[in-house]
């Protein structure tokens, strides 16, 4: 059975339609890059999947949690999914240490040892380990983006969500975490990306999906979608990003 | 026989010790009206209409009307009504319900200046809505709210002196008292203006440095 089950999903903004339709599903380890041109529906769709956005129609189950019902617990269901997002939101009045540890005192009532054994454990994951007293304005954005993925791999969940998050990040920062993403995908993590990152997408990803107009427009294996694409539409992304 | 007296030092101590019930009257106003505002400041933000709409009923009402009627109402309108309220009681009322309006609006402002993001945030990490604000937003909006928190103070400890009008003796009122036994309206006034100006000037030195110290978001 697949962890993420996206069936029929459709939303709206007002009368704007921003997802006509989507389906998809994500097998355990497996990682799919979501690509395509800004408004196209990639990050909704993310958003979507932790309950961050309201469908209008379609349903998303995740590990068996039905996203979409009304009675949804969704913090049960955050607890399985982590996000990462573009801007980082770190808490910036709360150190390295206690950013991390927050959610795992708060939410999964962990003692304060506990919390703070494991928060020394991923931010050495993501090679930070000198980094665990200081606050996020204190480091730079590669650095805080590297700490918002340990702070979501805290609460090991099933699959993680990521949106976009190398765009705002100076391109010398681009390699520290995307290797960090690499680590996690050899150790097996389910992941959802929102990405720009081509080369990334072709070299690491399992599975390319191309969102075109609100629509899943094309999905495939990853190397041999972005090598040989089938549609024009996917084909004239490329070209215009791949230059 | 003169009956007139001098404005001496019992009279200068007499004004001074009378300012312990402008402080007095402002602490109470405000540990009581802190409570009232963050109830409002919260239910202004929490996605329930009805709640929304009674907080701002609430802050309307408050702002609406001038300090000295509310304070005429609680001070005559209970005695009507067969309530006897003292003095004390019926400042420290109006002045906890108009303070109430006021901080709710001002840490209103701060709980939405924290940015939509750092809801998001706290919410995918599976913090429901009570722990994100707890933990995430109000911690960050206090640090925004301190200038205008303290301004509000200030204003406070100023208007505390409409308190005299009911008889209640604080600063302004012992002024009065001694205005009437000597007769020096220039040196007791000016006395009572040093006396709010050192109060004052010293809160918004405090005020300016949690700024400075609180500034840098931690």
């Amino acid at each position: 059975m697949s962890l993420v089950n996206i069936q029929n999903v459709k939303k709206r903004f007002g009368n704007i339609e921003v997802l006509k339709d989507v389906s998809m599903s994500v097998q355990k380890s497996e990682i799919v890059s979501i690509i395509g041109r800004s408004g196209s529906g990639k990050s909704t769709l993310l958003r979507c999947i932790n309950g961050l956005e309201e469908v209008q129609g379609g349903k998303i189950v995740v590990d068996g949690i039905d996203v979409t019902a009304k009675d949804a617990d969704l913090n049960e269901l955050r607890q399985q999914v982590g996000m990462v997002f573009q801007s980082y939101n770190l808490f910036p009045h709360l150190s390295v240490e206690r950013n991390i540890m927050l959610a795992l005192t708060v939410v999964k009532k962990m003692s304060q040892g506990e919390a703070r054994d494991i928060a020394a454990e991923m931010v050495s994951r993501v090679g930070l380990a000198d980094k665990l007293k200081a606050y996020p304005d204190e480091l730079s954005g590669g650095q805080q983006q590297r700490v918002a993925i340990a702070r979501s791999l805290a609460m090991q969940p099933k699959v993680i969500l990521f949106d976009e998050i190398t765009s705002a990040l100076d391109p010398e920062l681009v390699g520290e975490v995307l290797k960090v993403l690499e680590d996690l995908a050899s150790g097996g993590m389910t992941m959802l990306l929102v990405t720009h990152e081509m080369n990334f997408a072709k070299s690491v990803a399992s599975k390319v999906a191309f969102m075109h107009h609100g629509r899943l427009h094309e999905i495939g294996a990853a190397r041999s979608t972005i090598e040989s694409p089938q549609t024009p539409e996917l084909k004239s992304f490329l070209d215009a990003v791949l230059h | 026989m003169n009956i007139i007296r001098e404005f001496g030092t019992a009279e200068f101590l007499f004004i001074l010790v009378a300012a312990r019930w402008t402080i007095l009257l402002t602490l109470a106003s405000l540990a009581i009206g802190s409570v009232i505002g963050l109830l409002i400041a919260v239910m202004r933000i929490v996605p329930l209409r009805p709640l929304n709409w009674l907080a701002l009923a609430y802050i309307n009402l408050l702002q609406g009307t001038p300090v000295l009627g509310q304070l005429f109402l609680f001070f005559f309108g209970f005695s009507i009504i067969g309530i006897e309220v003292g003095a004390w009681a019926a400042c420290v009322a109006a002045f906890s319900l108009y303070t109430g309006a006021f901080l709710g609006e001002i840490w209103r402002g701060s709980l939405q200046s924290v940015p939509r993001t750092q809801w998001e945030a706290s919410a995918a990490m599976a913090l429901n809505y009570g722990q994100r604000l707890r933990y995430v937003i109000i911690p960050q909006a206090v640090r925004l709210s301190v200038a205008p928190t303290i301004g509000f103070i200030v204003q406070l400890l100023k208007n505390t002196s409409l308190a005299s009008i009911v008889g209640f003796v604080e600063l302004m009122r012992a002024a009065q008292l001694m205005n009437g036994a000597t007769f020096s309206p220039i040196p007791i006034y000016l006395t009572v203006a040093a006396i709010y100006f050192i109060i004052c000037f010293s809160l918004s030195q405090v005020s300016q440095h949690y700024e400075r110290t609180l500034h840098v978001p931690r």
